[in-house]
């Protein structure tokens, strides 16, 4: 078995055609999809200052190294990378290592924010103390620190690591619990009101797989070992994306056949819930919601 | 025998088995989610397994 463009050895296997590439085309090919991507559904433009929220994990150093590559060569872009800490004990403390190493040798500016300076409690004791599920209060104060953030550090975009699994499960999640709406809202690109306390977000990995993401970090050893959240089996999402997991090997392809029907209906689901869209403005903090008080504030609230 | 190591697991197993797509089939891991590897060189799922492999199993999908 070779690399079907140069006769190298393969390092990946793409069981949809049959083929395999090597490593260097593996890492043409890579990009090659990522930049498609950013131009297709302009992610990029001159003059932006991207904050890249990242974890040290493979999809969030991926997207940094991408972007970074891209700022490197336009000078007009300036890129920050944030990361949240949000005390989860054994586990962010590993990757935070791996996104310190990966910013300093490639010069690229860090700022880490923490949910227990921010908030005043990590998240192993907001979950003892709120009773409620992990994924749920790490979701909803992991955006809000990274919108706030981002607003602060005068960005105008913010990309995250997001990937065409994420964006799968989500379609998935969404229709299995009739959520459409929230479907309208997603895509490659998001925020459909020009608002400067709302920062759009893009994903730049959106069409690719984990493992060509988790394929590319191994081989550029951007990850130093196997770290998994130790609340990630107790989700919704984690049985979801077992289920499209086993689904895709035995019918490979299908994850994304779901994203590109998904981008097929994308404009009409948009057009039919833009005139649901009224936002407004959270009575405690200032910041976009949909409701009179952000979930983030009633989250603090019910901590003190 | 070939000899595996799982890293998600961190545990060695040993198993008989043909191919690493044949592999990961008789341990039930969807190929879509990790990497394999021989002597720190990775194999496709398509490579044939010799009796005294050394080999690795490296997940790439992450949870949560």
């Amino acid at each position: 078995m070779v690399c079907k463009h140069c006769l190298s050895k393969p390092v990946i296997y793409f069981p949809i055609n049959s083929t395999q590439l090597c490593k260097s085309c593996f890492f043409r090919y890579l990009e090659s999809k990522v930049k498609k991507t950013i131009s297709k559904y302009k992610l990029i433009e001159p003059k932006d200052h991207i904050v890249v929220a990242i974890s040290g994990g493979k999809d969030s150093l991926t997207t940094l190294s991408f972007i970074n590559k891209i700022a490197n060569k336009q000078r007009t872009i300036k890129i920050t990378a944030v990361l949240i800490d949000e005390g989860i004990s054994n586990y962010r403390s590993k990757t935070i290592v791996d996104a310190k190493k990966f910013c300093k040798k490639n010069k690229i500016t860090l700022k880490v924010y923490s949910f227990k300076k921010e908030f005043g409690f990590t998240l192993d004791q907001m979950i003892i103390k709120l009773k409620m599920k992990p994924c749920t209060i790490c979701g909803v104060l992991r955006r809000y620190l990274l919108n706030t953030k981002s607003q602060l550090l005068n960005a105008n975009k913010l990309a995250t690591g997001h990937n065409l699994e994420d964006e799968s499960q989500s379609v998935i999640m969404n229709q299995f619990r009739n959520n459409v709406e929230i479907s309208a809202r997603m895509g490659p690109i998001t925020g459909v009101i020009i608002n400067k306390k709302f920062i759009r977000r893009i994903k730049p990995l959106y069409l690719c797989t984990e493992k060509e993401i988790g394929l590319f970090a191994f081989l550029n050893g951007f990850i130093s070992g196997y770290h998994e959240c130790p609340y990630a089996e107790q989700s919704y999402r984690q049985d979801v994306k077992d289920m499209l997991n086993n689904f895709d090997e035995k019918y490979p392809g299908t994850k994304y056949s779901i994203i590109q029907s998904f981008l097929e209906i994308l404009p009409l689901l948009k057009n039919k819930y833009k005139s649901n869209i009224r936002l407004k403005y959270c009575i405690s903090c200032g910041e976009p919601t949909s409701k009179e008080e952000c979930q983030a504030c009633q989250l603090i609230k019910k901590l003190k | 025998m070939a000899r595996v190591y799982i890293d998600k697991e961190d545990r060695i197993i040993t198993i008989a088995a043909g191919t690493v797509r044949e592999l990961l089939q008789k341990l039930k891991i969807p190929s879509n989610t990790v990497i394999v590897t021989r002597n720190d060189e990775i194999i496709i799922e398509t490579e044939k397994l010799n009796q005294k492999d050394n080999l690795k199993i490296i997940y790439v999908v992450s949870g949560g």
